[in-house]
């Protein structure tokens, strides 16, 4: 028998009746010839799939290399300690940007993690409960509500109150979007740990809330904190939430009132206008926020590669 | 000491339920702030919100139509390159691929579900639309000009341009969540495949992907979900006028680029509601959306495999 490829049609012609003999129906006569063409489909499949997934990771790629070569050149000392220039001025740097989108995920963090972790271990912990059903399927569903949606319900809720964009506001917002994200991966580490742990805990008589906090929750810490922080390199890039609440901010911030600079709102701001330094910038404020992404994903994953690994979000 | 361990424990579960139910505020939160913010709009202008294509500010008339028309476009365009792409990767990635080769591949799509909107509508801006202008249109309209849909001028950002934003931005989302469907399909399915003499491609077809359909039109319906939310990138490369054309060359807009763009700058109370409104609407179909696909992927993979 001559390898599969030795079967295959040349040509175009061939291309395409490989193409949607796919999808007829398996042939019952089985012969020599048959046989070969099954293999050439075969080949043909797993080459097609294979060129697919080269187109799916290309974007990626080329959007790493105009990056790289775009913002690389952009990025200096100044970049990072000077605040924008004005318009009409080369140089500045977006510091307060970079410093911003860190004091906003923290502010985040601080809303989005009690109530997702505590709220993750409900659902693994008490999974019986008659309710854990509805609550995974609305954190689910949350979690797709698009972010610009998130952005208006933080606008009527506590900058029309407070009446002026504030850096609470943005924190808000963030905050509000990491629960549900948290939430599921929480959940999903603590189900990794074996339950021969819980039943060993509760056969020493120790009580159940404490068998979770001091032996199931920490077995798991790694997985919730790869969670946490998945979820704060998902939330640091949300630009649409931000727009009219944190707003943005040429200066420095100095009252949670006060409106805050973000790294991808100054990247929005910077990519739509009309100036080339502008441009400049934009490129090297993408570099350095999608290195601080990268990052935390690379290292999570690295970390995590073990037991406790969680699915991307 | 049992009468404050048992204190302890139901505190400690009133705590955490407590935590749990607050996604139930969450969205009755959103859904309530919106619907409160686009009352003027809704008692002064009822349905005709929806099918009215006046969108004039200026003169205080607001209709949804173009904005409902670019959001249902541009994400057709993107279902339509994402889903064979995505899906024919997640085969590969479970079924065809050589086993060294799955964990780098995942890893680069993970990467790219990482990439924030706003990096990819840079990208978008100043990489991926002069090059569709330069090239890909014309060629389009050389080729397939007969159509109306590859017709008129050429300007760059486009309803064209969101649609393929949108395909890339959804790409990882629909890969991973069918991948995780495929993985999830019993081995015992596959061996009886290869025991009948099947070969790899043949076990895929016939054993795979059959048996997961319903999970894998479920990962297609989060992809709609996506599609339809995405923001800041399609914002930036979709041309952003509200106009409802027969070309996909030409400029549009979609509900959430309107609100990005308008929000912050509306100065009468009934331009915010409007936009308050067309919020309402987008959050009405993500919702819907969103619910379907979690249905479709929850009773599909049963108890035991997350999604």
């Amino acid at each position: 028998m001559q390898n599969a490829e030795g079967a295959a049609p040349g040509g175009p012609a061939g291309f395409f009746i490989l193409h949607f003999s796919c999808f007829l129906p398996p042939c019952p006569r089985v012969t020599a010839s048959n046989h070969q063409w099954r293999k050439a489909k075969n080949v043909f499949m797993q080459t097609l799939t294979f060129v697919c997934a080269v187109l799916v990771i290309l974007p990626l790629l080329l959007v790493f290399y105009h990056l790289l070569s775009q913002g690389a050149g952009a990025i200096n000392w100044a970049f990072f300690t000077q605040l924008p220039k004005p318009v009409g001025e080369i140089g500045g740097g977006m510091a307060n940007s970079i410093a911003g989108t860190f004091i906003l995920i923290s502010l985040a963090s601080l809303l989005g993690v009690p109530f997702g972790v505590l709220g993750g271990i409900f659902l693994s912990e008490y999974s019986h409960h008659r309710l854990n059903w509805w609550i995974r399927f609305t954190a689910d569903v949350v979690n797709g509500v698009p972010s610009i949606t998130w952005g208006m319900v933080v606008y009527a809720l506590i900058v029309l109150p407070m009446k002026g964009f504030s850096t609470l506001a943005g924190g808000v917002v963030l905050g509000l979007m990491m629960i549900p994200i948290i939430m599921r991966t929480t959940e999903e580490v603590l189900q990794l740990v074996p339950n021969g742990y819980r039943e060993a805990a509760l056969a020493l008589g120790i009580a159940q809330w404490r068998t979770i906090v001091q032996i199931v929750v920490r077995t798991a810490m790694k997985g919730i904190v790869t969670g946490v922080l998945l979820a704060l390199a998902r939330v640091a890039g949300e630009t649409a939430p931000l727009l009219f609440t944190a707003f943005g901010n040429a200066y420095w911030t100095h009252h949670l009132t006060e409106p805050i600079a973000a790294l991808p709102l100054q990247i929005f701001n910077y990519a739509i206008s009309p100036y080339d330094d502008w441009h400049r910038q934009a490129w090297a404020g993408a570099l350095v926020l999608i290195l601080l992404v990268s990052a935390i994903n690379i290292v999570v994953r690295v970390l995590t590669r073990d037991r406790f690994s969680v699915r991307s979000i | 000491m049992s009468n404050v361990s048992r204190f302890g424990d139901r505190a400690f579960k009133g705590l955490t339920l407590l935590m749990a139910l607050s996604v139930f505020v969450l969205i009755a939160l959103i859904g309530l702030e919106l619907a409160r913010g686009s009352t003027t709009a809704i008692h002064q202008f009822g349905w005709r919100f929806l099918v009215s294509s006046d969108w004039d500010p200026v003169n205080e008339k607001y209709g949804a139509l173009p904005f409902i028309f670019g959001t249902l476009v541009s994400s057709a365009i993107g279902l339509v390159i994402a889903v064979p792409l995505s899906i024919a990767t997640a085969v590969y990635l479970t079924e065809l691929a050589p086993l060294w080769i799955r964990q780098p591949l995942t890893i680069f799509i993970e990467l790219l579900a990482a990439v924030p909107s706003v990096i990819l509508g840079l990208w978008g801006i100043f990489v991926m639309v002069p090059w569709l202008r330069e090239n890909l249109f014309p060629l389009l309209q050389k080729y397939l000009g007969f159509l109306p849909l590859f017709q008129g001028p050429i300007y760059g950002p486009s309803i064209f341009a969101g649609g393929i934003i949108v395909a890339i931005m959804i790409l990882p989302i629909i890969t991973s969540v069918s991948r995780e469907i495929l993985r999830s399909v019993p081995g015992l399915q596959r061996e009886a495949a290869y025991a009948l003499g099947a070969t790899r491609w043949e076990v895929t077809r016939i054993a795979v992907l059959s048996y997961a359909k319903k999970g894998l039109f479920g990962a297609v319906i989060l992809g709609l979900g996506r599609a339809l939310g995405e923001t800041m990138a399609v914002t930036m490369v979709i041309g952003n006028s509200p106009q409802i054309a027969k070309s996909l060359f030409a400029p549009g807009y979609t509900l959430a680029s309107v609100i990005a763009n308008e929000f912050s700058e509306a100065t009468t109370d009934t331009y915010l509601s409007a936009l308050f409104e067309i919020g309402l609407v987008l959050l009405g179909v993500t919702v819907l959306v969103n619910a379907l696909a979690q249905l479709l992927l929850k009773t599909f993979a049963g108890p035991g495999v997350k999604q």
